[in-house]
């Protein structure tokens, strides 16, 4: 691992949004560091998928939203203005609650960014369908399949292949909103391997209301509580002995 | 499925084997030191005290970290809490070397009482058990770890046995009062890595079956 690896890729400062008059964030700060888990965890309503939008501003899409604040990827501010946004969404993925496959075949739901972005060469595709399957632990499974509709899939091959879809566009961070939260905890054990496995190439960042699998498998850890970051650090100091009171009563389940 | 957390299982594993071949290593030592008055075994014993000691804290924090970050339950659990207590016999055994290599550094500056039978045999039984007990305990034996708490009773006869003799030394001549004591002394350090072995093997026969057959005389039994 290099120096940099446990530099942070993405680096949040004193953000605040809001949705119209409701602030949702306030002063947030967050390190995404490199090929590591980060997770976020707290109460509904804490604001962390929003948060989580932030990073690669699909939070754009809701009207009446207005950030303020510095979000800076790789160091460069991504709401300055004349960003593309597009490219930000292939370097920064998302993969989000219900697993979301397109109305189309396996394969074709792994190249669809590449068609969007012109690439055509079959060989080229092919390659691609094959090694983000394999990325996401479905080639042996599927491999005999592609023409399938991904809408047949069980719901956590419907996930690792949204994964996949995600992977064939060779993202950097790959963004997760609850991703286990539509799935029985065998699937879920499965895409939480998998997430071990996909942190040594990629960066990962993980929202969940279930703080267990915040603590399997997360490196750094934040809790967050009505709109603010209450505290951020190391996944086993977090669970172990945190500093902050609240937290210590969100972990040991007595929140509420 | 192999889980991340079954990799971490793996590694405290090792870490106990390494801490129990320390320990072993500290007995055979000390044990050399004394027999063979062997002064240069001494240093050794303290160098790997440290090391012994380092490795305690290691395990403890694991232990902790795995049962916070991974909420095992059932065999899982058993095993990190059993490993834990594990860790602290393996230290306490150590302790027990390190005391009598103290004694050894004492006695090695005046002439030797008697030959040396029943102290070696003993520390030769006592270092067996410990070997055979931790790895019973990482492979989850409980044959050999029944085994260990029975080879436990001869350890125990031997110590009554040496004491006797050191005490008809005692009586006949005070100038060996010191030296008789010293040993009378090293003997009960043995007798209790013997004991501290047995509390190991108790653990795995907690982590295996789910019983806790501590302060139970009828544990030999319980097989049959």
């Amino acid at each position: 691992m290099t120096p940099q690896a446990m530099d942070a890729i993405v680096t949040i400062r004193d953000l605040n949004l809001h949705y119209g008059q409701f602030q949702a964030l306030k002063s947030v700060p967050l390190d995404v560091r490199t090929r590591k888990i980060t997770a976020l965890i707290g109460p509904s309503g804490c604001g962390k998928s929003t948060l989580l939008r932030c990073l690669n501003r699909m939070n754009d899409l809701i009207p009446g939203c207005r950030v303020t604040g510095e979000v800076l990827f790789e160091g460069r501010d991504i709401y300055a203005s004349g960003l593309d946004v597009c490219l930000l969404r292939k370097r920064v993925g998302m993969v989000f609650q219900r697993p979301n496959p397109f109305p189309l075949s396996i394969r074709d739901n792994v190249v669809f960014g590449l068609r969007v972005a012109g690439i055509r060469d079959r060989a080229r595709l092919d390659e691609v369908v094959e090694s983000s399957l394999t990325a996401a632990w479905l080639w042996d499974q599927l491999k005999d399949r592609l023409n399938e509709p991904a809408l047949d899939l069980p719901l956590d091959q419907q996930q690792r292949l949204c994964v996949a879809r995600l992977l064939a566009v060779e993202p950097e961070v790959i963004l997760m909103d609850e991703p286990c939260s539509a799935l029985d905890p065998i699937a879920t054990a499965r895409i939480e391997e998998l997430m071990i496995e996909l942190k040594k190439r990629y960066t990962i960042a993980i929202v969940t209301h279930n703080m267990q699998q915040a603590a399997r498998i997360s490196d750094f850890s934040g809790y967050m509580l009505l709109g603010e970051m209450v505290e951020f650090g190391l996944t086993a100091g977090v669970f172990t002995s945190p500093k902050d009171k609240r937290t210590q009563d969100y972990v040991s389940g007595r929140y509420g | 499925m192999e889980r991340h957390f079954d990799e971490q299982l793996q590694t405290l594993k090792l870490h106990l084997m390494k801490m129990s071949a320390l320990a072993e290593t500290m007995i055979g030592d000390a044990i050399r030191a004394l027999v063979q008055r062997d002064e240069a075994a001494i240093p050794l014993v303290y160098e790997r005290e440290e090391q012994v000691n380092r490795l305690q804290i290691v395990i403890d924090e694991m232990c902790l970290t795995m049962i916070a970050l991974h909420q095992p339950a059932a065999g899982d659990l058993r095993f990190i809490m059993g490993a834990a207590k594990t860790n602290a016999e393996l230290e306490r055994l150590a302790d027990q070397a390190v005391n009598i290599c103290n004694k050894a550094e004492k006695l090695l500056k005046e002439p030797p009482l008697k030959p040396f039978i029943i102290i070696p045999e003993m520390a030769r039984i006592a270092r067996e058990m410990l070997h055979d007990s931790l790895h019973a305990f990482v492979n989850r034996d409980v044959a050999i770890s029944r085994d260990v708490l029975v080879r436990d009773d001869e350890v125990d006869r031997m110590k009554a046995e040496i004491t006797v003799e050191l005490a008809a030394y005692m009586a006949e001549d005070s100038a060996t009062i010191s030296r008789a004591l010293a040993l009378v002394l090293i003997a009960r350090n043995i007798e209790r890595i013997g004991d501290h072995a047995t509390n190991i093997a108790e653990n795995t026969i907690f982590v295996v079956e789910g019983r806790d057959i501590r302060h139970h005389a009828d544990h030999r039994l319980a097989e049959k």
